[in-house]
């Protein structure tokens, strides 16, 4: 007996459907957001939605506003990408090797443990201020995919590694035909926690310390002059900078995922990936 | 291969106490009875899988082995050709994959194959891979009787002369495959 499957292309009907539903979520809470602002009745505590968008409609048609947004993203994206290689790299080592594990596990737990403001500060002294953001995402997503990839090493299937023993695949086999996809799931969870986790840390950075151009210190001078129409603008280009780029680290991940194994999954079968 | 003296036990259980067994060369032998007398821990012992606590296997070697675990062990991700021919490249995957009846599912996932059918794929796999020695434990779980006995009919010719142990508490399977049979009480 063959087992069904739903077909694997969404229907342009269910994709209309998604955005009709999304539109309606995000007109809900713009409606309580207007509430909101209409109860509190004070600009410097909440901006109305109005104002938002008539302080986002002269920043956007500014070049130094997409500069800004772009001098963040580089600032973030290379310290998230660079920390995403070496969480991978570290946690083939440490579970491969008891000695490497042991080594390497104070420096991940404190990296774990410690606030982000001490490194931040630590970083100031150390480093330019424009570096400070790209070593704090680095910072926090390294043991978040440290974790999340030895955690998928761990799970790895024993009696596919049994199979693999006996019919005596090369090490480049068992990798990409068993490690691979057991570490799929793991990777890709890392990568979409760490991504928020980067822009969290990688902004709170640029706040302390003030680069030139970042979203970060026009957080801070928005903080510092009370403009609170800039905080919500501001703050509302990095969730949809953080929402596109999720979408495409998703996307390249899964894509990059497939080309690796070499394989797939049946259209319509649930993704791991 | 052979076993003399084998003590094995998991867990302070013991599974084989003075185990001696001999396994002709160019024979299919058949460890035959009911589940839970070890079987399997021989199996494993001769592929190298598992280590006596006391006693010696002269076990498989370094020779090519063509194994049917107790359970499918198909890659996942890869349809049925290509766990076909991951295992054994070179190999006309589809060729095998015909002989054991899915000509016409070659190109699926095991998630879409019937427990049948990925047994099936299991003993394409094995026979494609073409071992020295064949060690399948439960070659034809989960297949009905027409297949059973279409494939204990090719296992049959393909093994011939090939050294091989197989396990089962199924009585055709021993008695048309089986060339010495170990029986387990």
């Amino acid at each position: 007996m063959t087992l069904s499957t739903t077909p694997g292309k969404k229907s342009k009907g269910s994709k209309l459907k998604r955005i009709g539903s999304a539109a309606l979520v995000a007109a809900f809470w713009i409606a309580v957001w207007e509430g909101l602002y209409y109860l509190v009745n004070q600009d410097i505590l909440i901006a109305s939605p109005q104002a938002v968008i008539a302080r986002g409609a002269q920043l956007i048609v500014t070049s130094e506003f997409w500069m800004t947004a772009g001098l963040s993203l580089y600032r973030i994206l290379i310290g998230y990408l660079i920390a995403v290689a070496a969480g991978v790299v570290v946690a083939v080592a440490t579970s491969a090797s008891k000695i490497v594990y042991s080594l390497l596990y104070p420096i991940i737990s404190i990296l774990r443990v410690t606030p982000v403001a001490s490194f931040i500060i630590l970083a100031l002294v150390w480093i330019s201020a424009g570096a400070v953001p790209s070593l704090m995402a680095g910072i926090i997503v390294l043991p978040i995919v440290w974790a999340n990839v030895s955690e998928g090493i761990a799970q790895t299937d024993i009696q596919l590694l049994e199979m693999a023993r006996m019919y005596r695949f090369s090490r480049l086999k068992i990798f990409r035909r068993i490690y691979i996809p057991s570490v799929a799931p793991y990777f890709t969870t890392a990568c979409m926690t760490g991504l928020g986790m980067a822009w969290k840390a990688g902004i709170a950075a640029e706040v302390l310390s003030v680069p030139k151009l970042a979203i970060g210190t026009n957080i801070y001078d928005a903080k510092r002059y009370i403009e609170t129409a800039d905080l919500f603008f501001w703050t509302l280009v990095v969730i949809i900078l953080s929402m596109i780029l999720e979408k495409l680290v998703r996307l390249a991940v899964k894509q990059i995922m497939r080309r690796v194994i070499g394989g797939g999954q049946p259209d319509g079968a649930e993704t791991r990936i | 291969m052979e076993l003399k003296h084998v003590f094995k036990s998991f867990d302070g259980k013991a599974v084989l106490s003075d185990v001696s067994l001999l396994f002709p060369e160019g024979q299919i032998s058949c460890l035959f009875g009911p589940s839970g007398r070890g079987k399997t821990t021989i199996l494993r012992l001769l592929a190298g899988l598992e280590q006596p606590d006391s006693g010696t296997v002269d076990g498989v070697g370094d020779r090519r082995v063509s194994v049917i675990f107790q359970e499918d062990r198909l890659l996942p991700f890869c349809t049925a050709e290509m766990n076909v021919s991951v295992a054994a490249p070179g190999v006309d995957a589809r060729l095998w994959l015909e002989k054991v009846g899915l000509a016409d599912d070659a190109g699926k996932y095991p998630t879409q194959l019937s427990g049948g059918m990925c047994r099936r794929v299991a003993l394409a796999r094995a026979l494609a891979y073409d071992g020295a020695v064949f060690l399948m434990d439960e070659p034809f779980k989960g297949l009905d009787r027409e297949m059973k006995l279409r494939m204990m009919e090719l296992v049959r010719r393909s093994l011939r002369g090939k050294t091989a142990l197989f396990i089962t508490h199924d009585l055709e399977e021993r008695d048309f495959l089986g060339d010495s049979v170990i029986g387990f009480e």
